[in-house]
C-alpha cells in the first residue's frame, strides 16, 4: 500500500459515511455539516486525482458559499421533522421502484462501460503534461469550449436576476438611506441664517 | 508495510542520523507553529498597546516589562478556568465550533512562503487554497453561534455569515487582478513577478524595488483588499458579528475558558494571515524594499515580518480610530461598491495586459 492509496481510502471511507450520515442524521442542521464533510472529503480525493484546481474550486464555491447558504436556510427554518416523518411509510413503494430503476440504470451503464488499455491516450482532449491543470482548464473553457462557458455563465445570470426580482417587494414606507444625497447637501438647504431682533423673538 | 516506512521517513526523517532523506514534516510543521504562537501572542499585546496609546492610555503594563508577558498571563488564565457548556446548546458542535476556527485559521499557513523557499508547502495552487481555507472559516461561528442556543450568539452567527460571504467576492476579484498580472497560482510566483519587473523597471531605476511592487499599479485593489480584509476577519470597524453594544459579544456570548481562547486564537490568526497576504500580494513578500547591499544583507523574512508589522499597524490603527458601521452599510460598501469596482478593474487590467504585453512571463530575478 502506497501513501496515496491509503489517503484514498481515508478520503472515500469519510466520503461515504458522512454521505449517509447526510440522510441518516435527526437533527437537518447536522446533515448539512455532514453534506459539507462530504464536499470536503470529495476535494481531498480530487486532490489525489491530480485535480488540484478542480479540488479547491469545489471548496471555495460549494463549501464557502453554497453550503453556507444551505446552512443559514436550514438554521433559520422551524420544521418540525418529526410530524414530516409520519407519512413517509406511505411513500415508500415510490422511492423502492424509483430507487430500483436507478439503480439497474446504473447497472446497465456500468456494465458496458469498458475502461481503454491504453487509459488516457484516447482522451477526448489530448493534454499536454508539461502545462498545470490550472492553464489546462482556462485554455479548453476559454478555446474549445467558450461558447457553452458563456452560455452556462449567462444562464446563471438570469436565475440570479430571476431570483432578486421575484423577491424584491419595494415597501413604500421606508426611509431609506441615499448617501449621495446626504454627501451632496450644502449648508444653505439645510441651514437658514435669521436675524431675531432682540425682546421680539421670531 | 511500505507506506509506513515512506510516511515516517516524510514526516520523522531526519537525514543527519541516517533516518530516511528528507527533513520530517513534524518539526518543520512544529518550528512554524510555535513561531506563529509566539508572533501572535505579541501581536495580540501591539494590538491592545497601540490601541491604548491611540486613547491615551498606558496599556497592559504589569505582567513582566512594559507588560511583554501580559499574554501568557492571558492564556494561563483562560486555560485554567472552567469551561461553562450551557445546558441547552449542542454539546458537540459546541466544542468543534472554536476547535474548526483556530484549526482552520493554522492550516493556512502551510503555503506561506515567509522567504525564498521557506513555504511549507510549496503547491501551484497556493493563493487559490488560501482563499479556500479562508472561506471556510466562517463555518467555526456559524456552528459555534447555532450550538449556543442562545439569541445574540444566533444573530452575530448570521451576521457573520452574511458579511464573510459577502466580502469574500471582492477579495476573490482582487485575487484575480493580481492573478492576471503574474500569470501564476503559486505564492513564490507572485512574490518572483514583483521582483523582476514593474514600473522601477520601466522607469530605470531597477534598484528601486519599492516601486515594482504592486501597490503602486493596483492602488485601488490594494486599498480595496485591505478593507475587505477588515471585514473578511470581522476586525473593527466591521465587527458586527460581535457587536458587543447590541449583541454583547455576539457569536461569542456563551463560549468561556479555552473554547474562547481558541476563538480569539483563530481570530488572531486569520488577521496575521490576511497580512501576510497584503504583503504577498501587494508589497513584495521577502523582498527588501531597496535592492542594494545594506538593504540586500538582511534577510528576506526580516523584510517579511517587517512588511507584515506595518500591515498590522494600519489593521490596529483603524480599529483605533474608525467607529463602527452600520449592517446595511457595511452591505452597501461591499456590494455596491467594491464589486462594481473590482469587477471593472478586472476588466481594465487585462485589456492593458493584452494591449501592452505587460505582466510576468516567467522571468526570474
Amino acid at each position: 500500500m502506497t501513501l496515496p492509496l491509503f489517503f484514498f481510502y481515508v478520503f472515500s471511507v469519510i466520503t461515504v459515511a458522512s454521505a449517509l450520515m447526510v440522510i441518516a442524521a435527526r437533527n437537518p442542521v447536522h446533515s448539512v455539516l455532514f453534506l459539507i464533510l462530504a464536499f470536503v472529503n470529495s476535494a481531498g480525493l480530487f486532490m489525489l486525482a491530480g485535480a488540484e484546481f478542480l479540488a479547491l474550486i469545489l471548496i471555495v464555491v460549494y463549501v464557502g458559499a453554497v453550503a453556507v447558504l444551505f446552512l443559514f436556510v436550514t438554521m433559520m427554518l422551524d420544521v418540525d421533522f418529526a410530524s414530516l416523518r409520519q407519512g413517509m411509510l406511505q411513500y415508500a413503494p415510490v422511492g423502492v421502484v424509483v430507487g430500483v430503476i436507478l439503480l439497474l440504470e446504473l447497472l446497465l451503464v456500468a456494465g458496458s462501460f469498458v475502461l481503454p488499455v491504453d487509459g488516457g491516450a484516447v482522451a477526448a482532449v489530448p493534454m499536454d503534461a508539461a502545462i498545470d491543470n490550472t492553464r489546462a482548464i482556462g485554455q479548453l473553457l476559454y478555446t474549445r469550449y467558450v461558447f457553452l462557458f458563456q452560455g452556462a455563465a449567462g444562464v446563471l445570470l438570469v436565475a440570479m436576476i430571476g431570483a432578486i426580482v421575484l423577491t424584491l417587494r419595494h415597501k413604500s414606507n421606508v426611509k431609506r438611506q441615499d448617501v449621495f444625497r446626504q454627501t451632496g447637501r450644502k449648508r444653505s438647504e439645510g441651514t437658514e441664517l435669521v436675524k431675531v431682533k432682540s425682546g421680539q423673538g421670531l | 508495510m511500505d507506506f509506513v516506512v515512506s510516511a515516517l521517513d516524510y514526516l520523522l526523517g531526519i537525514p543527519i542520523f541516517g533516518w530516511g532523506e528528507q527533513v520530517g514534516f513534524i518539526y518543520k510543521g512544529l518550528l512554524l507553529l510555535i513561531a506563529l504562537l509566539l508572533f501572535t501572542a505579541y501581536i495580540l499585546l501591539a494590538d491592545r498597546k497601540i490601541w491604548a496609546a491611540v486613547q491615551q492610555r498606558r496599556g497592559p503594563n504589569v505582567v513582566g516589562p512594559f507588560g511583554l508577558l501580559q499574554s501568557f498571563a492571558d492564556l494561563l488564565k483562560f486555560v485554567l478556568k472552567e469551561p461553562v457548556i450551557p445546558a441547552s446548546s449542542d454539546k458537540v458542535l459546541f466544542i468543534l465550533a472554536p476547535l474548526v476556527t483556530s484549526i482552520l485559521a493554522l492550516s493556512a499557513y502551510a503555503v506561506i512562503p515567509f522567504d525564498k523557499g521557506w513555504a511549507l508547502a510549496n503547491i501551484n495552487v497556493g493563493i487559490l487554497y488560501i482563499f479556500a481555507i479562508s472561506s471556510l472559516g466562517v463555518y467555526g461561528i456559524i456552528m459555534g453561534g447555532w450550538a449556543s442556543n442562545s439569541k445574540y450568539a444566533f444573530l452575530g452567527a448570521l451576521r457573520s455569515a452574511a458579511q464573510m460571504v459577502s466580502y469574500e467576492v471582492s477579495i476573490g476579484l482582487v485575487i484575480i487582478t493580481v492573478l492576471l498580472v503574474v500569470g501564476s497560482l503559486n505564492l513564490t510566483d507572485i512574490v518572483v513577478a514583483q521582483q523582476s519587473g514593474g514600473i522601477a523597471h520601466m522607469l530605470g531605476v531597477p534598484w528601486l524595488s519599492v516601486l515594482n511592487w504592486y501597490w503602486l499599479p493596483l492602488f485601488p485593489m490594494f486599498v480595496i483588499f485591505y478593507v475587505s480584509a477588515l471585514a473578511e476577519t470581522n476586525r473593527p470597524p466591521f465587527d458586527l458579528p460581535e457587536g458587543e453594544s447590541e449583541l454583547v459579544a455576539g457569536y461569542m456570548v456563551e463560549y468561556s475558558s479555552t473554547p474562547y481562547l481558541l476563538f480569539m486564537l483563530g481570530e488572531y490568526i486569520a488577521i496575521i494571515l490576511m497580512c501576510c497576504m497584503t504583503t504577498i500580494l501587494f508589497l513584495g513578500g521577502w523582498a527588501a524594499p531597496i535592492d542594494l547591499p545594506p538593504f540586500t544583507w538582511i534577510p528576506g523574512v526580516v523584510w517579511f515580518v517587517l512588511k507584515l508589522c506595518l500591515v498590522f499597524f494600519m489593521f490596529a490603527m483603524a480599529k483605533a480610530i474608525v467607529p463602527r458601521y452600520r449592517y446595511d452599510q457595511l452591505m452597501r460598501i461591499g456590494w455596491k461598491v467594491f464589486l462594481p469596482i473590482s469587477l471593472l478593474m478586472v476588466v481594465v487590467v487585462a485589456a492593458v495586459l493584452q494591449l501592452t504585453g505587460w505582466g510576468w512571463h516567467g522571468g526570474s530575478v
